[in-house]
């Protein structure tokens, strides 16, 4: 080996393993943060807490939906199936059994993540559309079988009931939205930390690799079907997290909305429109799509219900026109290149 | 001593098309044996075969004497075998280093570890400049550059390359002659599919000549060079010459 070439050798082995985000950027991401923490505190209708809560659940699911297709390249269009067991799960141990739904969270998780499995073994080896085909029929069939079930309440659902002793242990908080907009924001902190690990990991690095090639990473060793699944699992027991504080939030389970298909498309518009593999992608896609489909509702009325869509629509063709990995991979990749690093 | 990659009866049909008929042959662990044949003689079929990502219709492929016909690519991938891609396959959305890390990741779970070991291979290949471009951004001779890099990082005992030459100027097939050439010292057994004949000739200790899916001959590059029905494969036969 030459001389400049082990020079370059020592140059790049001590660069950082990351790169660091440009100053900027940090000081963006504090400011969000400082925001993220005080907002009850600025913002104290119940309206814009409740808007808020909203937009921190979808970028949990969005995220969710950003593991399985933005990472392992899976599109997922069931994810609606983990929302609704999230909800279920919390809901039927509490009015059933009185468990506490933090014990209905894991529970939702983990029937979330047996789902993924069941669903993923079969369909992930296939190539090509027949995941995104399987997981969309496959979500239509657990809404009918959730409608037709009288245990859990069949069409009408089941309504959490109501206690208003101990609000932590029991999770309902009936004077204030401030302790569910914290145990929304704690819950997209963790989640959104364990996908930024997650990013940095072997099987991080595994899953983007056999999205880009799936050949190409089989041939370093990746065993591709099981790696897919994985995605999956990881995926489901983060949309069912959201699915457990959905419920208990607006303590009332509705099959025709907890299982829809709708859920399973807005999280991926979201995530499309903010920038799919990105981390930050899956947050600014819902902070963009929330509020739009909110206000679209006040502003027009029940007359105006799919004006929301067809605005989602126009944001995901301007998307695809300038850049079909949304809004944030421009920054991300300007940061990742280090191109203007010295 | 047995040999490193011992292939038998190997076979390979699409319906009536046989793309590999009966193939035969051994590699030593240390040698270079390259694969030569005129376009559709099954030299890529081959590589699939043994790697794992086409299930043969008959024959056994060996690896250090132990059956590996059709095991799964991933498996074989981790019993030491590496390869390379005619069709090339970059990680696009990852940058240089980082497609790297990927490959040396077969062996540590440890992100430094496979960074520094991701950069060795890069000095290796000679394609330090590039660590922090996206790999959608290398021209064809440095994503070849990338998939060898990339195999590389995996400690591969054997690795089977696909056309490294193909499509890349001149000067920078001198860079890669040395490259092989380097492996090989390193103890790296390899077995090359090649199109430029003077490469293989310089590089191979032995070739094997395909032709039209059949094994044609196997042996010394001078002898494989001169043998009549290789000759007949390259320049067809000369039959109505007047």
């Amino acid at each position: 080996m030459s001389g400049s070439r082990t020079d370059m050798l020592k140059t790049a082995r001590a660069e950082p393993l990351w790169p660091r985000p440009p100053l900027w950027v940090s000081a963006l991401g504090a400011a969000a943060l400082a925001l993220l923490i005080a907002y009850p505190f600025i913002f104290t209708t119940s309206f814009s807490q409740h808007l808020m809560i909203l937009i921190l659940l979808y970028a949990l699911m969005a995220q969710s939906w950003n593991v399985v297709a933005g990472l392992s390249g899976q599109i997922s269009l069931g994810q609606a199936i983990f929302f609704g067991i999230g909800a279920y799960s919390s809901t039927v141990l509490f009015a059933k059994y009185g468990v506490t739904p933090w014990v209905g969270l894991m529970v939702g998780m983990l029937l979330s993540a047996l789902a993924a499995v069941a669903i993923g073994v079969p369909t992930l080896r296939l190539r090509g559309h027949y995941f995104a085909i399987a997981t969309l029929l496959i979500g239509s069939g657990v809404q009918i079988v959730f409608q037709r079930w009288d245990w859990v309440g069949a069409a009408s659902g089941l309504y959490v009931p109501i206690e208003r002793a101990s609000p932590w242990f029991y999770l309902q908080f009936h004077t204030s939205k401030v302790p569910y907009y914290y145990l929304a924001l704690g819950a997209v902190a963790i989640g959104y930390l364990v996908v930024w690990k997650l990013r940095r990991s072997r099987l991080g690095f595994r899953l983007q690799a056999l999205r880009d090639e799936p050949d190409a990473a089989a041939s370093l060793g990746i065993a591709i079907a099981r790696h897919k699944v994985l995605a999956f699992m990881i995926s489901a027991a983060m949309m069912s997290v959201a699915g457990t504080f959905y419920a208990q939030y607006v303590l009332v389970l509705d099959p025709e909305r907890l299982f829809s298909a709708e859920i399973s498309i807005i999280v991926l518009l979201m995530t499309v429109l903010g920038g799919s593999g990105t981390l930050w992608g899956p947050a600014l896609g819902a902070a963009i799509l929330v509020p739009l489909s909110e206000y679209s509702r006040i502003w027009f009325g029940g007359t105006g219900r799919t004006i929301d869509l067809i605005l989602y629509g126009i944001l995901i063709l301007l998307v695809c026109m300038w850049r079909t990995s949304g809004i944030l991979s421009l920054l991300e990749e300007r940061i990742r290149r280090r191109a203007e690093m010295p | 001593m047995s040999p490193l990659l011992d292939v038998s009866g190997l076979t390979k049909r699409y319906g009536g098309v046989t793309a590999n008929a009966d193939i035969v042959f051994d590699v030593n662990e240390g040698e270079i044996v390259g694969i030569i044949g005129p376009n559709g003689a099954g030299k890529s079929t081959l590589f699939d075969l043994i790697t794992g990502f086409q299930q043969p219709d008959g024959g056994r492929v060996l690896l250090d004497g132990h059956d590996i016909t059709g095991l799964r690519p991933d498996r074989i991938s981790r019993l030491g075998v590496a390869r390379t891609f005619q069709k090339l396959k970059p990680f696009i959305d990852l940058t240089v280093t980082e497609n790297v890390i990927v490959g040396a990741l077969a062996h540590t779970s440890d992100m430094k570890t496979a960074r520094d070991r991701a950069l060795e291979s890069l000095a290796f290949v000679d394609l330090l400049e590039k660590r922090n471009n996206f790999a959608r951004e290398l021209s064809t001779g440095q994503r070849k550059r990338l998939e060898l890099a990339r195999a590389l990082a995996m400690s591969p005992r054997l690795i089977l390359m696909d056309e490294v030459t193909g499509g890349v100027d001149q000067r920078s097939i001198v860079g890669l002659i040395a490259l092989v050439l380097e492996l090989k010292q390193r103890g790296v057994t390899v077995v090359m599919i090649e199109h430029n004949m003077q490469v293989i000739m310089r590089l191979a200790d032995r070739i094997l000549a395909l032709h039209a899916g059949r094994p044609i001959a196997f042996g010394a590059p001078e002898q494989v060079r001169s043998e009549p029905a290789v000759v007949d494969a390259y320049l067809g036969t000369v039959t109505d010459a007047a």
